[in-house]
């Protein structure tokens, strides 16, 4: 079948799927807005469609078109791995999921159930790695002016935030299932969102970049508050420097009166710190917040300090003050007046500032897709779905997303977890229910699949989708996808 | 190997879908069960080739209209061709302005020949053709902006309305648009006239030279759109009150004039959250879908 076939005609292709053979521009769609010229290639598009497009005729599966329709790639290798991206599903999943693909595999056969989901129980948790105040926790997250999750409780160096859930996609009014579900698929296909918390900030969030606070972008995370810092690095500082200074907009710490210094017998230095005294060594508030120091607001270190005690400093006292990211530092020497005066930083102390830089992570925000394969969706797979469930659980069967790895929650049921930076570009579609419909493949050995009720009639042998025009290579690349 | 049409029933149950290359039919019957699926299979019989028919002609239906003579073979065609001569004479204007709406008509016939129903529809994108016995109606939503989600009004349209056909054309949907308007939706006698004559008013919901608003010539985004050269709305910037005014006049001129010589039951016309209703004007005339309780149906809804 040439369903697909193009000839090229300058930067026009000319698409052949249906006699009106129109020509389309790069970047442009044919007169059905089903398929489009992507860089010269035709590519099917409107993955919604696909779905109403599988559902039978009179209790009888329509077969899935075979060439045309499949806009799935191969994502892993060496071994050919189909996705389920496009292979379009039926709802409610009472029947055969679209693709039940068989390989061989190291002379086991194994078969791939690939079928597209549509997943009402779902939503993305958000990972925004940032120490500015997004707002206080279980605060409503809004796009759109519709409510689309909550603040849920920070992680280490991140805010976290709880998006979707089938009370905002099916609970709410029909704009806020609306929204939810537009919000979900574009985090989830890696596109940029802007989210405003109640009571806090405004946040763009795109997943495998750094989040945008109220207008400013997060480059680093620090690698530690002021104090966490001390705790770090006072073993790699002791005898090389008298004192340290660690500026932080959230806690500060000083070497020689935190407990990391006391434990390693530094000296008091009759240092005297702005902000308030949280406890030994622990300071808050020792400026406003702002794009200087440690996100503070200053550009001189030493105004955060008051005149060194006479009674325990001495002439010729060193003292580094460095941010919590490492970006800013100085060295200074106590004078014959206690005075700090910036002096040219010793090479192991740079070393010290270097390594905090080193261990500083670019900040990101990471969106992981949750969701749950139901009963019908188990169904399309296998006539006994609960079999299924105890082969995943079991571990005879592997549970992947668009090709990319899982965690599958314990407990009842399929619920699953997938970073969506390793999914194949534009793995996520909707259906008006409003639901997301997102790719999900169980592989297992050909054996176990029989055991378990599989819909063997429908298996096919992969080179039966080799030979059409229903794959389209795209080479695994391990780790994020451009 | 003969390329087949998509045939399913939808997820209800009870609604038929057909899909065929840029063809998208929903369908539902009301009637016995035996009729309801002998009206399915009449409809997906007809459907089948149907395209193929339409493209053997495609070049001609793609040409400006000659409004004194039907070059064209196929019923559907035709079809399309008489429904677009009204306006060839003084606008630019090709039988595919009509096609959606005559190839719905062509499937409501087919299965109106197999058996009788009590009510059916036939919606091709948004162009809907209908059929009602008598006693019966339906309740249409209106939709101002065909690429978003939700339905602005919703209107009835009674047995003993002479409107047969509800098109809508504008700015946003699939085909383009020479106008500004968002959404223009038009009942007429049949569904290709209610096509060809959405599109003629969408087009005349304009402000020509207006520098808000960005012009493309169709070609460079379809190379083989039936305008041509000519310019095609893709982008409207922020427009004063009075010229959203004058815009929606001047469309809506053109759809009294369309009214008065009996080419259409009423329209709707939509641009920029505004809305301009047209029916009939008193008399004993049966085009009320835009007028009286069910305009007040249509702003409560």
């Amino acid at each position: 079948m040439a369903d697909t076939m193009t000839v090229a005609a300058g930067d026009k292709i000319r698409c052949d799927a249906c006699p009106v053979m129109c020509y389309i521009k790069p970047g442009a769609a044919g007169a059905c807005d089903r398929y489009a010229n992507h860089d010269g290639t035709l590519v099917r598009v409107d993955p919604h469609v696909v779905l109403e497009r599988t559902v039978s005729h009179g209790g009888k599966l329509v077969p899935f078109q075979v060439s045309g329709d499949w806009d799935g790639k191969i994502v892993r290798q060496p071994d050919i791995f189909v996705t389920a991206i496009g292979a379009g599903t039926t709802y409610p999943d009472y029947k055969p999921a679209p693709f039940i693909v068989s390989s061989e595999v190291d002379g086991v056969d194994m078969v791939t159930v690939v079928t597209e989901g549509i997943f009402s129980y779902c939503g993305v948790k958000v990972k925004i790695d940032t120490d500015r105040y997004l707002g206080p926790e279980t605060a409503t997250v809004r796009a759109d002016g519709e409510a689309v999750g909550h603040v849920t409780t920070s992680e280490y160096g991140s805010q976290m935030l709880s998006l979707g859930g089938v009370h905002h996609l099916t609970g709410g009014s029909k704009k806020e299932g609306r929204v939810t579900c537009d919000t979900l698929m574009d985090l989830s296909n890696c596109k940029a969102v802007e989210l405003t918390v109640d009571g806090g900030a405004t946040v763009v969030v795109q997943a495998g970049k750094p989040p945008i606070v109220n207008g400013v972008a997060e480059e680093r995370m620090r690698v530690g508050c002021g104090s966490a810092t001390i705790g770090m690095f006072a073993k790699q500082w002791h005898g090389k420097v008298d004192e340290v200074v660690v500026v932080d907009d959230h806690i500060t710490g000083v070497l020689s009166e935190h407990q990391a210094g006391k434990l390693l017998d530094i000296a008091d230095t009759g240092i005297k710190m702005k902000g308030r005294r949280s406890t030994p060594g622990r300071y808050f508030q020792v400026a406003d917040p702002g794009t200087g120091w440690g996100g503070t607001s200053i550009s001189d270190p030493l105004s955060i300090l008051g005149p060194f005690n006479a009674k325990e400093a001495r002439p010729g006292l060193t003292m580094l003050m460095v941010s919590t990211t490492g970006e800013h530092a100085a060295y200074y020497v106590l004078d014959d007046a206690l005075t700090p005066v910036e002096t040219e930083m010793p090479a192991d102390l740079r070393f010290s500032v270097e390594r905090i830089q080193e261990n500083c992570e670019p900040a990101l925000c990471t969106v992981l897709f949750m969701g749950g394969a139901g009963g019908s969706l188990r169904a399309g797979v296998t006539d006994n779905p609960v079999r299924l469930t105890r082969s995943v659980k079991d571990a005879l069967t592997r549970v992947t997303s668009g090709g990319a790895p899982v965690y599958v929650w314990p407990g009842g049921g399929i619920t699953f977890m997938v970073d969506v930076t390793q999914m194949p570009v534009g793995a996520f579609g909707y259906v008006p229910t409003p639901a997301l419909v997102a790719p999900i493949e169980f592989t297992m050995r050909l054996s176990d699949y029989a055991a378990l009720g599989g819909h063997m009639d429908y298996v096919r042998p992969l080179s039966s989708l080799r030979d059409s025009a229903e794959l389209r290579p795209m080479p695994y690349i391990s780790g994020r996808r451009s | 190997m003969t390329r087949l049409p998509q045939i399913a029933l939808l997820p209800d149950g009870k609604r038929l879908h057909l899909q065929d290359g840029p063809i998208d039919l929903v369908i539902e019957a009301k009637g016995g069960e035996s009729e309801i699926r002998l009206a399915y299979e009449a409809a997906a019989q007809r459907f089948t080739g149907l395209l193929d028919e339409l493209c053997a002609e495609l070049a001609e239906l793609r040409s400006a209209a000659d409004p004194r003579h039907c070059a064209l073979k196929g019923v559907v065609a035709c079809r399309m061709h008489a429904a677009v001569a009204p306006f060839s004479a003084d606008s630019f204007i090709t039988p595919m302005a009509a096609v959606a709406g005559s190839v719905a008509e062509e499937i409501l016939g087919a299965m109106l020949r197999a058996t009788p129903l009590d009510r059916a529809y036939v919606n091709n994108g948004g162009d809907i053709a209908l059929h009602l016995a008598g006693g019966e109606h339906f309740t249409v939503g209106l939709m101002d902006r065909p690429d978003r989600y939700g339905v602005m009004r919703t209107m009835a349209v009674d047995a003993d309305m002479p409107a047969r056909g509800i098109a809508t054309s504008g700015r946003h949907g699939r085909s383009f648009s020479l106008g500004i308007a968002d959404a223009v939706t038009v009942l007429a006698r049949t569904a290709a006239q209610a096509d060809a004559a959405a599109t003629i008013i969408a087009n005349a919901v304009d402000l020509p030279g207006h520098p808000a608003i960005l012009r493309v010539p169709a070609n460079e985004l379809q190379p083989d759109s039936d305008l041509g050269a000519r310019l095609v709305t893709r982008d409207v910037g922020s427009l004063a009150e009075y010229e959203i005014e004058q815009a929606l006049e001047a469309g809506a001129t053109r759809a009294r004039m369309l009214l008065m010589s009996g080419l259409i039951e009423g329209a709707a016309l939509r641009l920029l959250g505004e809305t301009r209703l047209v029916g009939a004007t008193g008399g004993a005339s049966a085009s009320h879908a835009f007028q009286g309780k069910a305009i007040a149906s249509m702003l409560l809804a």
